[in-house]
């Protein structure tokens, strides 16, 4: 399988332009913008997100704080214990102080239990909630931009953003950011309980603090690019999944399964190095964030002996400062963690607005205009189309679309003929606006369909790809996907699978009700062409946009949904992209593309005998191959050996120089002819 | 499908994966198959396991040290200091704690170190491992088993297992460890105090019950909804040509919000259980230090222990709970990843329904020779596609299968290829049975290209390339020439170097299917099947391929299926098929010239030209 992975051994290949007018190389640069905001600054587009549950936070902050400060009390309440009641009590039998003492630490240790009961009851939910808004948005956005934004981005960057980059910002609301503020708070109150009652002690320990600021600062600048590295590469590697199984019939067909699995070891074990480097710069981190503060307690517990012995301190003092740090230093050690979460979900944020950011480059206008009327003409008028990311010079540079002009009056039905690669699939998209023309304009009843919504323009417009889309749904649901509110009933249905020849419907399990798609029956590929013309037909369009529907289909049934479709289609405008004579057969004209222009017009016969391109695109009388005779046998395997190239070629000059224009009555005896001549 | 573990109904590799109320026997086979998984993930790692081990305890113990050094340091150094103005024991204690703590941190970095390995390794090797089954499983599984399933068990779920592994498969070690220590050091100062922490686990056992249970049957909703929401989205946007020319996008919103809120709402009920589970356990452990200070200040007062002592136990009792909160987050995290590991595992233990023969019978050169005898074939049982067919197809004939669709011409392309295995009767190739020849041979012997002409991104070289790996630039294009794609190709912004996008969005269906010749072109077969391989080329795109093919099925098999008869002309035979049965069999000339179906249909077809 080809590997993308191995063509930049350097490490992973840049994310996808995000904008469509920008070449792919901008890319980089996008992605340094939103890696250049500070943390705090990337985390900021955060709250919008979470202001509607902010009062919640808050109060889990601050439960949070209780907790931490409930467990901070406690060595307080140990050390009153131990230098008064205790002592006291020892002299004088008086155990009630005990009793005040046990019930002090059992209120205390019930009350941190209950507020981190009640933080997590408090984050939980606005989590989980602004984890699925953040989800749904995103797929919003990704279903509102064009196709040229998804040509582009592959389906595992897009996928691991919504689930994993968003199930690490979860996590991160539920635990990191909470984790990440207590600490703090727990780490300057500890150190201030420290400093204030502890002295000399305290301030030992606060200068351990200083190393570990600047530790952590180096710290995040070298996380933070391993792990944006890693969350593309793992966003590559889902890519590879996808494509592994969406392609599984070729794999399987070549034999290709264990080449495949190579390169995708070699994908998922770049992951790997990428996941070791982090662990690497973590563990330097952690090793300090383990080692200051015990060194520092170390020295504390020398110097805080030598006090105590020239009587500058109690002892109680000294029990309740190494009590204090020992709470301190927990969330010390776990700063390393917190700090990680933190990175990571930073970087799952700036992932995140990479796409939410992107603007669509085909958006509704502000003030929309509306055919209200439809009568259904389709024009193009001077349309020029180039791919976003062509290169602006040498080969593939030319446009698509060179100025199209091109009429379809209402109610017409028009064949688009070119060479495979001509532009015609790029020219019927235009007219739905998956794509947006670069030049001139593609308009239905002289309203440009850049000044329609494009909602409204779709109802207009009906289409039907040569690659038949089809959705995990019932057969009736996606026949009907895009019929009107009014054109829903049974009838409705009926009339277009009869249409479509997709009668095949009704002896499938569940008739109509049948599962099709990827999580249904698998049809073959007539079938799925089938329902996906009986689909563009239910739309009841006023433009009818067919791009070679009928390629998958056999003789008979192409001619039966002909018969049908000829009466059909008298209401409709349609534009059909046409590469068999048989679908032609259905146009009153035929437009010809050639060099991204409309070459010439007009109805078949009549281009026939005039239009040598147009002879050289559709007719298959011309020099075409026929049945070698039996008698004939020993050409023709020279023929196969590739042996007899000059037979072959002098058969197609011959074919060429036949008469064209020959209609269906008289088609065998001119191939009979020809024949011969070929002989 | 099939499974090799036999287990009670509805647990058999992916059947019934998602179903999240197992009956209690269920439950128990999915769990055990899931952490048979994680055993045999793990146990290549043992070496690594050990060293992390290792360094957690000797951490452990450093940090361990802490609370000891500051008891001997208060109760002896503090003395000597005091009453001999002795040093030495103190800064030898001081000197102690020093190394603790170089010692702690060492290790630690060494720990997260060896741990991420261990746990990069398992992931490497789990995600190589689902991929590879993906690729071994048949077409018949992939026909119904989505591919955004596959996705999430390569993904989402194996997210859960990394968030485990990252938890610290050995961390769990070093807080069981450090609960160890600490409870042996306090049965060793004060055995009393000991038995009250014993008593305090009571409670937590019950607890940690009470949390598998119920958390089984959330995590294994949250997976199945995980799930869910991946096959949407993926489903969406393979489809978002579909989608916007069809209007979906605001219909779909609502049926990914409601996955995305079922997803939501099934992460909230598995953290709501948490957030009791978690709570609990700290509540147990405050419980216990109460107790523990009121136990032992009764002794005080008796006379039993020294004070100094009580401050010790107390801090031993409170670093016992420390890890607890963290042991409850890990068996949280295990409960997830054993949740998802219960659905990697049902794909994994997936047995494909076509099968590598056990002793493969060699076949280096295929010459081409294709024999049916008495093929019978059936999706359904009871439903045959295929009832039985004989057929012989000598070495290097070109035969065309024609017939309406639906007759079973790609049905016995798909047996030829071994995309399906027959249900009875034997299909041969040079007499051997193709369910005894290796996949290596069989696929060197027989490609098909379908109408669906995949492409991989990657650039066009690297896609006709994978017709034979390691082909050099000038076999790639003396293919692409013979099938007429060079011309096109030579035009692209980058020639052959040129990437064709996500899902060959640059290229035209017509140019997809001639790079896909090109790559069976390149892959040089003894049979090749053509499985309505031209149907989007336009007249003259036809005319080249067909001269290639002149040249490319001289000296081979091949089985052409196509709806436009001017391919079935260079074919030396016909087969007319009918509801999967062989009705005409002859050269196209006696066919033509006969009267039967392939007469009309060729006449019909005739007609349609021009």
């Amino acid at each position: 399988m080809p590997s993308r992975a191995a063509d930049h051994p350097d490490g992973p290949r840049p994310t996808p332009a995000p904008d469509d007018t920008q070449p792919a190389t901008d890319d980089r640069a996008r992605a340094a913008q939103g890696a250049s905001l500070s943390t705090v600054a990337s985390m900021r587009r955060l709250v919008p997100y979470i202001r509607p549950v902010l009062p919640r936070i808050l109060a889990g902050v601050l439960c949070a704080l209780g907790a931490s400060l409930a467990a901070l009390a406690v060595p307080r309440v140990l050390q009153w214990l131990v230098n008064g009641p205790l002592t006291t009590g020892l002299a004088t039998h008086d155990e009630s102080g005990l009793w005040w003492g046990v019930g002090l630490v059992l209120l205390l240790g019930v009350a941190e239990a209950g507020l981190i009961a009640a933080r997590r009851a408090l984050i939980l939910i606005p989590g989980t909630n602004i984890e699925a808004r953040l989800r749904t948005e995103l797929f919003t956005h990704l279903q509102d931009l064009p196709v040229s934004f998804h040509d582009r981005w592959p389906g595992g960057q897009l996928l691991s953003r919504s689930m994993s980059d968003l199930g690490l910002l979860r996590r991160w609301i539920a635990f990191g950011m909470l984790t990440l503020v207590v600490s703090s708070v727990t780490i300057v109150v500890g150190i201030g309980i420290l400093v204030a009652t502890g002295g000399v002690l305290g301030l030992i320990y606060l200068a351990g603090a200083i190393p570990m600021t600047v530790m952590a600062f180096t710290f995040s600048r070298r996380f933070r690019a391993v792990s944006r590295k890693s969350q593309d590469q793992a966003g590559d590697l889902a890519t590879a999944v996808e494509e592994s199984v969406h392609g599984i019939r070729v794999l399987k067909a070549f034999g290709r399964g264990r080449d495949a699995l190579q390169s995708f070891g070699r994908q998922a074990d770049e992951l790997r190095g990428t996941e070791l480097d982090k662990a690497k710069i973590m563990s330097g981190l952690q090793a300090w964030l383990t080692a200051i503060p015990e060194l520092t307690l170390g020295v504390s517990l020398v110097v805080g002996v030598w006090m105590v012995s020239e009587g500058r301190i109690t002892v109680g003092a000294l029990v309740a400062f190494f009590a204090t740090a020992a709470v301190v230093n927990s969330p010390v050690i776990d700063l390393g963690m917190v700090l990680s979460m933190t990175l990571n979900a930073r970087t799952a944020v700036d992932r995140y607005f990479d796409v939410m950011t992107t603007p669509n480059t085909l958006p509704d206008p502000a003030a929309p205009a509306e055919v209200t009327d439809p009568h259904g003409e389709l024009a193009f008028t001077g349309v020029h189309f180039r791919y976003g990311d062509a290169p602006t010079e040498g080969p593939g540079s030319a446009d698509v679309l060179d100025g199209v002009d091109l009429v379809l009056p209402p109610g017409k039905t028009v064949a688009l003929v070119g060479l495979t690669g001509s532009g015609k699939s790029t020219l019927a998209m235009l007219v739905p606006r998956l794509y947006e023309v670069t030049g001139g304009s593609v308009t239905v009843d002289g309203v440009d369909v850049r000044d329609m919504t494009r909602e409204h323009l779709r109802s207009l417009v009906g289409v039907a790809f040569e690659d038949a889309t089809l959705f995990s749904a019932s057969v009736r649901d996606n026949v009907l996907l895009g019929a009107p509110d009014d054109a829903r009933t049974d009838a409705d249905l009926e009339r277009a699978l009869d249409v479509a020849q997709a009668g095949f419907a009704h002896e499938l399990p569940e008739g109509v009700e049948t599962t099709i798609g990827e999580e249904g029956m698998s049809l073959s590929g007539g079938q799925r062409q089938r329902i996906a013309l009986a689909r563009a037909i239910a739309a009841r369009p006023r433009v009818l946009v067919l791009d070679d529907p009928l390629s998958a289909l056999d003789v008979d049934t192409e001619a039966a949904i002909q018969a049908r479709l000829a009466t059909e289609l008298e209401e409709i405008t349609t534009l059909i992209v046409a590469h068999r004579p048989s679908t032609v057969a259905l146009a009153d004209l035929v437009a010809v593309l050639q060099d991204g222009r409309i070459t010439a017009v007009g109805p078949h016969s009549e281009l026939l005998a005039t239009n040598e391109h147009y002879r050289y695109v559709i007719s298959s009388l011309e020099g075409e191959f026929t049945p070698p005779p039996p008698d004939d046998v020993e050409v023709a395997r020279q023929v196969a050996r590739g042996e007899a190239r000059a037979v072959v070629d002098e058969a197609l000059d011959s074919g060429d120089a036949t008469p064209a224009g020959r209609n269906g009555a008289t088609a065998i005896g001119a191939w009979q002819a020809s024949e011969g001549s070929e002989r | 499908m099939s499974a090799t573990t036999a287990g009670p109904a509805g647990t058999t590799g992916t059947e019934g994966e998602d179903e999240t109320r197992l009956s209690r026997a269920q439950s128990k086979t999915v769990r055990q198959r899931s952490l048979r998984l994680l055993g045999d993930l793990m146990s290549p790692h043992r070496k690594g396991l050990w060293v992390a081990g290792i360094l957690v305890v000797v951490s452990t113990i450093a940090q361990v040290a802490g609370p000891a050094l500051i008891a001997t340091a208060i109760d002896t150094t503090l003395a000597r200091l005091r009453d001999h103005d002795d040093w030495a024991p103190l800064l030898m204690v001081g000197g102690l704690y020093v190394v603790a703590a170089a010692v702690a941190g060492l290790s630690i970095a060494g720990y997260v170190r060896t741990s991420a390995r261990v746990s990069q390794g398992i992931l490497l090797d789990l995600r190589q491992r689902v991929f590879r089954q993906t690729q071994r499983l048949s077409l018949e599984f992939h026909e119904s088993y989505t591919s955004g399933r596959i996705i999430s068990r390569q993904t989402s779920d194996l997210e859960s297992l990394r968030d485990l592994l990252d938890s610290g498969l050995t961390s769990i070690v070093s807080g069981v460890l450090m609960m160890l220590f600490t409870g042996a050091s306090l049965f060793l100062i004060d055995w009393r105090t000991g038995l009250v922490l014993a008593a305090s686990l009571i409670p937590a056992i019950a607890l940690t019950r009470w949390f598998q249970t119920r958390s089984q049957v959330y995590y294994r909703e949250s997976r199945t909804a995980s799930a869910r929401v991946i096959v949407n989205f993926v489903e969406t946007m393979t489809g978002i040509r579909a989608v916007q020319a069809f209007r979906r996008e605001r219909a779909n919103d609502v049926t990914y919000g409601g996955f995305a809120e079922e997803y939501r709402a099934a992460n909230a009920r598995a953290m709501g259980l948490n957030g009791i589970y978690s709570p609990g356990l700290v509540l147990i452990g405050n419980i216990t230090v109460a107790v523990a200070l009121l136990v032992g200040g009764l002794r005080v007062f008796h006379g039993d222990l020294d004070v100094g002592v009580l401050v010790a136990v107390l801090l031993y009792v409170k670093r016992f709970f420390g890890p607890i909160q963290e042991i409850g987050m890990f068996y949280n995290s295990f409960q997830s990843a054993s949740a998802a590991l219960e659905k990697i595992s049902g794909l994994l233990v997936e047995e494909p329904t076509v099968v590598e023969p056990a002793r493969p019978v060699p076949l280096e050169h295929a010459r081409g020779h294709v024999q049916l005898r008495g093929v019978e074939f059936a999706y359904v049982q009871g439903r045959p596609v295929l009832p039985r067919t004989d057929l012989d197809v000598p070495a290097g004939q070109t035969v065309a299968l024609v017939g309406a669709t639906g007759a079973g011409k790609s049905t016995l392309a798909k047996l030829l290829s071994r995309f399906y295995d027959v249900t009875a009767g034997s299909l041969e190739l040079d007499g051997v049975d193709v369910r005894d020849l290796s996949g290596k041979d069989l696929r060197r012997a027989v490609v098909m290209v379908t109408q669906e002409a995949y492409l991989f991104s990657g650039s066009v070289r690297d896609n006709i390339a994978m017709g034979k790996p390691g082909a050099s630039l000038e076999e790639v294009q003396a293919a692409a020439r013979a099938v007429g794609a060079h011309d096109f190709i030579e035009q692209l912004p980058l020639g052959y170097d040129t990437d064709v996008n996500k899902r060959g969005g640059r290229v035209s269906a017509g140019q997809r299917q001639l790079l896909s010749f090109a790559r069976a072109f390149l892959a040089d077969p003894a049979v090749l099947i053509l499985d309505e391989a031209t149907s989007s080329l336009d007249i003259p795109g036809e005319r080249l391929v067909q001269r290639g093919l002149q040249t490319l099925l001289a000296d081979r098999t091949a089985l052409i299926i196509a709806h436009r008869l001017s391919t079935v002309a260079i074919a030396d035979r016909v087969l007319v098929m009918e509801h999967g049965v062989v009705v005409e069999d002859g050269t196209p000339a006696e066919l033509i010239g006969g009267e039967g179906r392939f007469a009309a249909l060729h006449a019909a077809w005739r007609d349609s030209l021009v």
